[in-house]
């Protein structure tokens, strides 16, 4: 790799990173107030994608659509794949988990529940919409928006960064600033003193999930728009983020951003490094090598009542 | 007099009460349950329509939500619930009116019952009796298995052993991690996919010579240190952290080997796979033989490998570990404190397990004599978990009658159901069991009894927290 060809993969890897990070914040908002892999966000993922494909397929945008189109396809993209990511993340709180919350259940059996879901809902979709992987239609021509130093910022690169960071500071204002933030932080910390004190526990738990569904519903069609759908689609960015969540500590929104770019960039150059073959190996690699030296991430656990 | 308002206007008054108390007729559990009920039939029936198809996005969901078929289902689903809502109550008044229920379960304990109580207590003659009983049974039992391949068809056997041995033996080993340690490994695949490679190696059959090659029945030990090795590695650094890293840490290590048997061409062939393992042989002396295509010896053998391993796996349940692994289970803050070494113990099952799918891997490569990573995919582990959940967590009959239904089911229904589907019914099945029957098939006394305690707020049911201490000892 060239000195001068650094930017060219940085730029890649701060998109791939900003969407990491939004899906690592679904994963360490439920670790916070579950103290639960919730192995199934992956699906909620996946499920955002075919969302937006199905609602974009029903529009049927023509091969060249007018700016004032795609505009308007983009929205109704993120619409529907923050909500159908929502309803999905819901509903898996309600079907899988509240049984089990209900009867004190071991975490085994809350871990072997999601994995359970995920197998579930990812099989679902690949009997529903082929088990060949497919493309989101054009929404827009990924023109080059600007240069960095000679290397060219796509308007998918800037769209998705922006939606990332948009979503990030409006998280981090509702989990400090707001009262069901309040709530959810005092979840984390202690759910029977939290409920103790008039926080219903089920409702932010269930609120809980659909911020975090929300988020990873959009993080899909995002992801959509860059490369194609499957039905296992889900699987690597929902295991890295959850890599990124650890990494920066779990049950840490902050820390989880923080992973998540992390990772996609450790991810974006280690394919010129190591090769192509090898750049999924790298989030683990990074994993295992924080686990080792600071098992609690890097900005540490703040959220965890075990912490 | 200011304080009197005051309290007046606190104190709810009857109405407000009323208000509170009453709900919305929606709002009844009832309904609610209708609301269930409606919505697992739409499920059903988009669950059993028609394969998507590559170029309508539509067509599945079309032939299913968008045809005459879901309203079907629907009327089928408020019929069952009327049933069940309406027979409810009838029920009640006339069956289960004839015997109250405090009656049944405050049944004077009388004479016969005490007798039999005092029956069932075990002398030492009772024991030796009952173990020469278990052990005759087990025998016939075994004598069945060696004669059930005579009865069946050449398909048959071959599924008997490339599915059902296989994962029984699979399932075996997972139980010790899950089911006694209540450790989850989502990686347990990866140790079968090293323990094929290291036969293939050690035969001379990959890419890469070995020093010198082996039998494969001299592979198995080898095959069993490596992934010890491997199961140590791994487990030492994440076992110290809290339990659910685990599943997470097995997960991206079943990746990362998967990854590099597909990748690492140089050394394991890549995707095309290894070719040409050798299968297993004695030859000592006037002993010659060798297993070749036929799958019915192969059976004999694995029947043989499974006993060794059942009866070691019994023992080693009731021994000092076996109850090391119990009383992490339970509440392993109090195992810490009363002096288990909680992280030795179990890195000792998640080796054991990992070793366990070592020996499967040997038989599993020497028998297909061709690997590739596509034999290793993670949704392989993923049906093992299922297949010891379904069984019953911690007990080994369970476990191994349960692998064998499932591992035997979808061979049966394949005519019937499109055998992609399967991993879709497994997992609504995961979910199922975990609300309705978390025990399995067929328990455990002993998990049944901790998951309910666990329902009162007494003790874990699993080693998933953070262990005490944390450190190695």
């Amino acid at each position: 790799m060239q000195p001068d060809e650094i930017l060219d993969y940085l730029i890649p890897g701060i998109m791939l990173g900003a969407l990491y990070a939004v899906i690592a914040i679904g994963y360490t908002l439920v670790y916070g107030v579950l103290q639960l892999i919730n192995f199934a966000h992956s699906e909620v993922f996946m499920v955002g994608a075919y969302s937006a494909l199905l609602a974009l397929t029903w529009i049927d945008p023509s091969s060249n659509p007018t700016t004032f189109m795609s505009v308007l396809l983009v929205a109704a993209g993120l619409a529907v794949s923050g909500t159908a990511g929502a309803a999905t993340a819901f509903t898996l709180e309600k079907v899988a988990y509240r049984p089990l919350r209900r009867r004190n259940a071991p975490r085994l059996a809350f871990l072997i529940s999601a994995i359970g879901a995920s197998y579930f809902l990812q099989n679902l979709a690949g009997k529903l919409f082929g088990r060949d992987s497919r493309a989101l239609p054009t929404v827009f021509e990924n023109k080059k928006v600007f240069s960095v130093f000679g290397t060219q910022v796509t308007i998918l690169q800037l769209l998705i960064v922006c939606a990332a960071v948009l979503m990030m500071v409006g998280l981090d204002y509702l989990v400090n600033r707001t009262k069901l933030g309040l709530g959810i932080r005092a979840v984390a910390q202690d759910a029977e003193t939290a409920g103790l004190m008039g926080v219903d526990i089920d409702k932010v738990i269930s609120r809980t999930f659909i911020i975090g569904g929300f988020m990873g519903g959009i993080a899909g069609f995002l992801f959509g728009l860059h490369l194609q759908l499957s039905f296992t689609m889900g699987f690597l960015p929902g295991i890295t983020a959850f890599a990124a969540a650890v990494v920066g500590g779990v049950g840490n929104i902050r820390g989880a951003m923080m992973g998540g770019m992390l990772l996609g960039i450790v991810e974006s150059f280690s394919s010129p490094i190591f090769g192509e073959s090898w750049r999924y190996v790298s989030a683990f690699a990074v994993l295992v090598l924080v686990l080792m030296f600071r098992p609690t991430g890097i900005l540490g656990e703040r959220l965890g009542r075990s912490a | 007099m200011s304080t009197t308002t005051k309290e007046r206007d606190l104190a709810p008054t009857g109405s407000a009460l009323a208000r509170l108390r009453t709900k919305r007729w929606y709002q009844q559990p009832m309904f609610g349950r209708l609301v269930g009920t409606v919505a697992a039939a739409v499920l059903l029936d988009v669950m059993s329509g028609p394969q998507g198809s590559r170029e309508d996005v539509f067509f599945s969901l079309d032939k299913t939500l968008g045809s005459l078929r879901v309203v079907w289902w629907i009327i089928g689903a408020v019929a069952l619930w009327a049933i069940l809502e309406f027979a409810k109550p009838l029920y009640n008044r006339y069956l289960a009116a004839s015997v109250g229920p405090l009656e049944r379960f405050h049944a004077p304990v009388t004479g016969p019952v005490k007798g039999l109580i005092a029956q069932t207590r075990t002398t030492s003659a009772n024991l030796r009796r009952i173990l020469w009983v278990r052990i005759g049974f087990s025998a016939v039992v075994i004598g069945l298995l060696i004669l059930l391949p005579n009865v069946l068809s050449t398909f048959w056997n071959q599924v008997l052993v490339n599915e059902v041995a296989i994962y029984v033996l699979l399932a075996i080993g997972l139980n010790v991690v899950i089911g006694w340690a209540g450790l989850l490994d989502l990686g347990f695949i990866a140790f079968f996919a090293i323990g094929a490679y290291s036969t293939a190696y050690w035969t001379g059959a990959m890419p890469v010579e070995p020093p010198f090659t082996l039998n494969a029945f001299l592979v198995i030990p080898v095959a069993v240190g490596t992934c010890l090795l491997a199961g140590l590695l791994l487990g030492a650094p994440t076992l110290r952290l809290r339990g659910d890293y685990l599943a997470i840490v097995t997960l991206g290590f079943h990746e990362i080997i998967y990854l590099i048997a597909k990748n690492a061409d140089g050394f394991t062939n890549g995707p095309r796979g290894v070719q040409g393992i050798s299968n297993f042989g004695v030859h000592i002396g006037v002993l010659d033989y060798d297993w070749e295509l036929d799958p019915v010896p192969y059976w004999y053998l694995l029947i043989g490998i499974a006993t060794i391993l059942i009866i070691a796996f019994l023992r080693l349940e009731h021994s000092r570990v076996g109850r090391a692994w119990t009383a992490i289970r339970e509440d392993e803050v109090a195992a810490s404190a009363t002096g288990v070494p909680t992280v030795k113990f179990k890195l000792m099952a998640f080796a054991i397990g990992a070793s366990t799918s070592g020996i499967a891997g040997v038989v599993y490569a020497s028998k297909a004599r061709f690997i590739s990573p596509e034999s290793f995919l993670l949704l392989f582990s993923v049906l093992v978990v299922a297949y010891v959940i379904f069984g019953g967590m911690g007990s080994l009959w369970g476990v191994i009658i349960g692998t064998a239904f499932l591992a035997w089911l979808p061979q049966y229904m394949k005519d019937w159901v499109n055998p992609n589907d399967r991993f879709m019914y497994l997992g609504a099945l995961l979910i199922v069991m975990m609300i309705y029957r978390p025990q399995g098939l067929i328990p455990s006394v002993r998990r049944k009894r901790e998951l309910s305690m666990a329902k009162a707020g007494l003790g874990d049911a699993d080693a998933m927290s953070e262990p005490a201490g944390g450190r190695m000892t």
